[in-house]
């Protein structure tokens, strides 16, 4: 469904992907771990063409998603690339919801805007969702007026409410209160068990990843130093670098 | 004080070409600030620089030298505008460049997240800038156009230089015809103040209905007595 195939990224000095091979098959919920600035959400954002890679190639669904010109790598935006491309969503750290919209008008917006639908099928989509993610009382209320652990389910609703077939999680929770993480996994949780999206999650929750995952890909260096299946990652790691950095973040 | 109530119908007259230069000229202004603004934030290099270079030339050229070049210089080049048109189009040329600033800034200044969030969601760049950013950039862009609308009609007072009958060309008018030399000023000070106060109260309650959290009330007319004349109206 996702393949890196020797994927070059650096920021000046900072050779931040080398030559990443990476891939991801239909269905399979993937959880990324590793230390700070290894290139997680780099590795997000390249999928969802916020970044280009300097070399490689990247596929989603069997289509590359950049095209070389000139020896760069520039965002397709022809219409087979948007097709593409509306097979990805994803749901940022800091939400990123449109804070002039009601929490509806949120989910609404793309389906409407994009896929062209009609207000009352945007509409009945959009409440279902936000019904299953636990919002259905606050419907029209505006981001400014929604805790944080609210607002992520809205995002969540939302990059839903396109029915990708990838979805992204960067650190979903990393910007929420403690008591308000839980709610935001469960939904994940329900997506993870009930469809058959492929997932692909960059976390610091352990415990998460290792009960929702199929696999569990650690990274440092700008490579995946080791992977497998979270019960093999976790308990009993291969990888030194992996066990160090399983140390420190359960010590926590 | 008889002579100028005698002389209340002309000063009217020019209240209303006033009013008129206000409203018209601010209309244009706004439709100038979105096109030079958005303009100006495109990607494209070449596309940028007429939309810089207009907003540069008339922020940092005189008022009252634009309306004479419009007034006395244009008809040479072929082009002449009757003096209301002219005051109309200068007056809004000229705030327009200001406000346009405030149109760029205020979209730009927009998290990055929002633009990724609409890459994300498949909303292209037309309906990413008409649909989510204009929209949500409206509340921060309302104060300084308030600055603007207020300088506008300050400004309007300057086109009596080149022949437009407004209330001020109509007070020196009365002035000559009667002698009241401070009643008359006095009264046109009092005139422009009270439209002045009506503009603030007008964009009080602008800002008050587009506010994204509209349960924060608003200091605006704190803040117009703390204001500079075209303090921070730039980005
Ligand atoms: N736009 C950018 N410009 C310059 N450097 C960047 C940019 N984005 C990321 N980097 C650098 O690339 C490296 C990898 O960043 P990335 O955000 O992918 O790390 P991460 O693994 O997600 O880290 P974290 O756990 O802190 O979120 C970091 O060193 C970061 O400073
Ligand atoms: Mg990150």
């Amino acid at each position: 469904m996702i393949s890196f195939d020797d994927v070059d990224k650096s920021w000046g000095p900072n050779h931040v992907l080398k030559k990443l091979n990476f891939h991801v098959k239909p269905a399979e919920k993937v959880s990324i771990i590793g230390p700070s600035g290894s290139g997680k959400t780099t590795i997000l954002r390249i999928l969802m063409t916020l970044e280009n890679p300097d070399e490689g190639i990247v596929t989603v669904d069997g289509d590359e998603l950049w095209n070389v010109e000139r020896g760069r790598r520039i965002r397709r935006e022809t219409t087979q690339m948007k097709l593409t491309r509306r097979k990805i969503g994803m749901v940022f750290q800091q939400f990123n919801l449109f804070p002039h919209l009601s929490a509806i008008q949120n989910v609404m917006e793309a389906p409407i805007q994009v896929l062209g639908m009609s207000k009352n099928e945007a509409h009945e989509r959009a409440k279902g969702l936000l019904d299953t993610v636990g919002l259905g009382e606050h419907l029209d209320h505006k981001p400014p007026k929604l805790s944080g652990g609210q607002q992520q389910r809205v995002a969540i609703a939302r990059a839903m409410a396109m029915r990708p077939k990838v979805m992204l999680f960067d650190e979903v929770t990393s910007a929420l209160d403690p008591e308000l993480v839980g709610d935001v996994l469960d939904v994940i949780r329900d997506l993870a068990t009930s469809t058959d999206m492929t997932m692909l999650l960059v976390t610091h929750e352990m415990r998460f990843a290792e009960e929702i995952s199929d696999r569990v890909v650690m990274f440092d260096g700008g490579v995946a130093v080791e992977q497998g299946p979270p019960q093999k990652i976790f308990q009993d790691p291969d990888n030194e670098r992996t066990r160090r950095f399983l140390k420190a973040v359960l010590e926590h | 004080m008889s002579t100028i109530i005698d002389y209340a119908p002309r000063l009217w007259e020019g209240l209303v070409v006033t009013l008129q230069l206000l409203v018209l000229g601010s209309l244009l202004a706004l439709v100038i600030a979105f096109a030079a603004g958005l303009t100006r934030l495109s990607r494209h290099r070449l596309v940028r620089l007429p939309a810089a270079i207009f907003i540069e030339v008339f922020r940092g050229t005189s008022m009252i030298v634009q309306l004479f070049w419009f007034f006395y210089a244009l008809p040479f080049l072929g082009i002449e505008l009757p003096p209301f048109e002219t005051g109309v189009v200068v007056l809004a040329l000229n705030e327009g460049a200001y406000a346009a600033e405030i149109v760029r800034g205020a979209i730009k200044s927009r998290p990055a997240g929002q633009t990724e969030a609409c890459i994300a969601l498949g909303i292209g760049p037309a309906k990413r800038m008409r649909r989510i950013l204009i929209p949500q950039s409206i509340p921060a862009m309302l104060p300084p156009f308030g600055n603007v609308l207020v300088d506008l009609f300050k400004n309007t007072s300057l086109v009596a230089t080149i022949t437009v009958l407004d209330l001020t060309y109509m007070g020196l008018e009365v002035r000559t015809n009667t002698g009241e030399t401070t009643a008359i000023f006095a009264t046109l000070l009092v005139i422009y103040f009270v439209v002045s106060l009506l503009l603030w109260v007008l964009m009080n309650g602008l800002e008050r209905r587009f506010a994204i959290d509209r349960t924060k009330k608003s200091t605006r007319i704190k803040s117009w007595i703390l204001s500079q004349p075209r303090g921070g109206a730039g980005a």
